[in-house]
C-alpha cells in the first residue's frame, strides 16, 4: 500500500473521497488500489514524493541523499506569515525536510538518479534547498554516466527566497546543459501542478516529456491568468491534454503505466 | 541640470519638492539673465539646499520608492543606452518560428569599436509602441528571437550585451499556448553553455523567469536604483495578502535592491546613478554603464571560453542559501 506521504493527507481520511475532478463520491479503498486515481472520471489525484518513489522505482532500490540539507530564511521573509513558520509547519506536517526528494534508484533494473517534487510542501516550491539538491542529483547523474528521471510539480518560484529562488532556475539548467552535453538521457515527467519558475526551467527540459493526464501544466497560474487577461479559457486550457496538442510534451502516460514507460524509453537512450 | 516641463509632469511625490527649488533656481537664473542683477549668491545657496536635499531624499528610498524609480517615466530605457552608446546598429527581427515580438531588440552594433550582438527589452515610450511591446513583456517567440540571436553571436564569435527591463514574461492566452515557459526555459539552459561571452546589465525592472530568459551570463550587474525580484511588488502583494496596495511591504520584503543583489553574491557590480536616478542626467549614466561594458567585455575577451564556462558554471552553482541538519542523535530504544 501507498505510504501517502507521513502525516498530511492528499486524500482525506474516511470511508469516501470526494473527485476534485467529477464531483462523485468515490470509494476511498478504490482510489487507493487505482494507485490515487478516480474509478470513476480517470481524475489523478496529487500524490506526495515518497508515493512517486514507490510507484515509479523499484521496491526497495531508492537511496536517498542530501536529505541533510534545509532551508533558511535569507531574507528574513515576514508578509502575512513569517517563512520560518510556515516552513516549521510544512516540514511537521509532512514529515518532509523540503519539497524534493532525490537519490539513486532502479527503474526495471534499470539505474536512474531520480528526483520527485511534494507539493504538500510550499507548494513544491523551488528555493534554494531544492535547486541545490536538484542540481547535485543532476550532477551525480552526469559524474556517474546515469540516466535522469525527475518528477515535477510545483507552484513555481519560492516567492519567500525571491531573486535567489529565480537562480535556482538558472542552476538546474546549467547543471542540465552539462549534463545533456555529457550525452545523458532526461525523462522528464509532468504531474498536477507544474507551473511558474519550475516549467520555465528544468522540468521542460528533458529529452523526452511524459506528463500525467488532466495535469494542471503552464507558466502563469490560472487564476492570475484570469484575472489578467479578463476573458474564460477553454476548459482543457493549459492542460496536459493541451500541451500534447500543441507539442510541447511527448506523450499523456496514466499513472500505472509510467514506470513501464520510463523504462521504455530509457532502453533507447541509454 | 535643467528642470523641463516632462520632469514636472510625471514626478513622484518625494521628487517635487527638489524639482521646486529647481523652479526656483531657474526662475532666478532668468532674472538675473534679463535685468543684469547679481543673484549669485542666492543661486549658490538655492543649490546647496537643492543638493542636501537631494542627499537626504535619495540616500534613504523605501523600496518601493526605488521600484518607482527603476519604473520612471522619463528613465532611460535599454534602446536609449543603445542609442547614445552603440554606433553602427543594426536590428534584426524574427524568430524563425513563429513572428516577432517588439518586447525583445536583437541587433549588432559596435561599443567603442568592439562588435557585439545586443539583446535589449523594450517596453515602449508611446503609447501604441507600449501596446506593440506588450509593455515589455515578452511572449515566447520574443525569447525565440533570443535564442535565435544569441546563437548567430556564438557561431560568429560576437560577444552578446543583455540589457534588461521587464516586469516579467507576458501573461496572456497567447503566451501559455506558444509555450513562454518552454521558451525560457531552453534559452537559460543555452545561454549556460553560449561559447561566447555574455554581459547581462539591469536598467531598470527585473523580475520572475522573465527576466532570467535574457539574463544568464558571466558579468551581472545592475544599475543603482533598479531592481530584481522574483515577482513585482504588486503581484507579490496579491499573492500573499490578496491586495496589491500591500506593494511597499511586498517590496521590502523581497529584498530586491542592487545593494542587496550585490551582498548575496547574484550581481557583481552596481553601476552607479546620478543622485536623484538615470533620468536626472542620463549622459552620465550612460557613460558609467559603457564603462562597466567595456571593461567587463575586456576582461571576458582575455578568458580562454573552456574558463569562461567553467566561471560561468560555478557563478550560478554557488548561489542558494540553505544548512545541512546536525547528524541525528542516536534515539534510544
Amino acid at each position: 500500500m501507498l505510504r501517502f506521504g507521513k502525516k498530511k493527507k492528499a486524500v482525506p481520511d474516511g470511508l469516501f473521497v470526494k473527485c476534485d475532478g467529477c464531483g462523485a463520491m468515490v470509494y476511498r479503498k478504490n482510489v487507493q488500489e487505482l494507485l490515487h486515481v478516480c474509478p470513476e472520471c480517470n481524475h489523478h489525484f496529487r500524490i506526495g514524493a515518497w508515493d512517486r518513489v514507490e510507484l515509479h522505482t523499484d521496491e526497495g532500490s531508492f537511496e536517498e541523499m542530501d536529505a541533510d540539507l534545509l532551508p533558511c530564511d535569507p531574507l528574513k521573509f515576514v508578509a502575512k506569515k513569517a517563512y520560518v513558520d510556515d516552513l516549521k509547519r510544512d516540514t511537521e506536517e509532512t514529515g518532509l525536510s523540503e519539497a524534493v526528494i532525490c537519490g539513486t534508484a532502479r527503474i526495471e533494473s534499470r539505474p536512474v538518479v531520480f528526483t520527485a517534487m511534494d507539493f504538500r510542501f510550499r507548494g513544491a516550491s523551488m528555493g534554494s534547498v531544492v535547486g541545490e539538491k536538484l542540481t547535485r542529483a543532476i550532477e551525480l547523474a552526469t559524474e556517474r554516466h546515469l540516466p535522469l528521471v525527475m518528477v515535477a510539480a510545483s507552484g513555481g518560484a519560492r516567492m519567500q527566497e525571491s531573486a535567489l529562488s529565480l537562480m535556482q532556475m538558472a542552476k538546474t539548467c546549467a547543471a542540465l546543459q552539462r549534463f545533456s552535453k555529457s550525452g545523458g538521457a532526461y525523462v522528464s515527467v509532468m504531474t498536477d501542478p507544474t507551473t511558474g519558475g519550475v516549467t520555465a526551467s528544468w522540468a521542460s527540459m528533458g529529452d523526452v516529456i511524459i506528463a500525467e493526464p488532466g495535469a494542471l501544466i503552464g507558466f502563469a497560474g490560472p487564476r492570475v491568468l484570469k484575472q489578467t487577461i479578463n476573458q474564460e479559457l477553454p476548459p482543457d486550457f493549459q492542460t496536459s491534454e493541451f500541451l500534447l496538442e500543441h507539442g510541447f510534451i511527448d506523450m499523456i502516460v496514466e499513472r500505472k503505466d509510467i514506470k513501464p514507460t520510463v523504462a521504455q524509453v530509457l532502453s533507447y537512450l541509454t | 541640470m535643467a528642470v523641463n516641463a516632462n520632469q514636472e509632469r510625471f514626478a513622484y511625490d518625494f521628487e517635487r519638492p527638489i524639482l521646486d527649488i529647481e523652479k526656483h533656481i531657474r526662475e532666478l537664473s532668468e532674472r538675473a539673465a534679463s535685468e543684469h542683477e547679481d543673484l549669485s549668491a542666492k543661486i549658490e545657496k538655492l543649490e546647496r539646499k537643492r543638493d542636501r536635499l537631494l542627499e537626504k531624499t535619495f540616500k534613504n528610498l523605501t523600496a518601493y520608492q526605488q521600484v518607482k524609480l527603476a519604473r520612471h517615466p522619463l528613465r532611460p530605457h535599454p534602446m536609449d543606452y543603445i542609442g547614445m552608446l552603440v554606433s553602427d546598429f543594426i536590428e534584426l527581427h524574427g524568430d524563425r518560428r513563429f513572428g516577432d515580438d517588439d518586447a525583445i531588440v536583437a541587433g549588432l552594433g559596435r561599443l567603442d569599436d568592439r562588435r557585439a550582438m545586443f539583446i535589449a527589452l523594450r517596453k515602449g515610450k508611446e503609447t501604441k509602441e507600449k501596446i506593440a511591446a506588450n509593455f515589455g513583456m515578452p511572449r515566447a517567440e520574443g525569447y525565440r528571437k533570443a535564442l535565435h540571436k544569441m546563437k548567430l553571436a556564438e557561431k560568429f564569435g560576437l560577444p552578446l550585451i543583455c540589457l534588461i527591463d521587464t516586469a516579467g514574461a507576458a501573461c496572456a492566452a497567447a503566451a501559455e499556448e506558444r509555450g513562454v515557459a518552454m521558451a525560457i526555459a531552453e534559452n537559460i539552459l543555452t545561454m549556460a553553455g553560449l561559447a561566447v561571452p555574455i554581459v547581462v546589465l539591469v536598467t531598470g525592472e527585473a523580475c520572475s523567469g522573465g527576466a532570467l530568459g535574457v539574463g544568464v551570463g558571466d558579468r551581472f550587474a545592475m544599475l543603482e536604483n533598479a531592481y530584481y525580484s522574483v515577482i513585482t511588488p504588486e503581484g507579490l502583494a496579491a499573492i500573499l495578502w490578496k491586495d496589491s496596495d500591500k506593494a511597499p511591504e511586498a517590496a521590502e520584503a523581497m529584498k530586491l535592491t542592487a545593494a542587496h543583489m550585490l551582498e548575496a553574491g547574484i550581481i557583481d557590480t552596481i553601476v552607479r546613478e546620478p543622485l536623484g536616478g538615470a533620468h536626472r542626467d542620463p549622459l552620465v549614466t550612460s557613460r558609467n554603464v559603457e564603462q562597466y561594458l567595456t571593461k567587463a567585455l575586456g576582461e571576458l575577451e582575455q578568458t580562454p571560453i573552456e574558463q569562461l564556462l567553467e566561471e560561468r558554471y560555478r557563478r550560478y552553482r554557488n548561489i542558494g542559501v540553505y544548512r545541512t541538519a546536525p547528524p541525528a542523535m542516536e534515539q534510544a530504544g
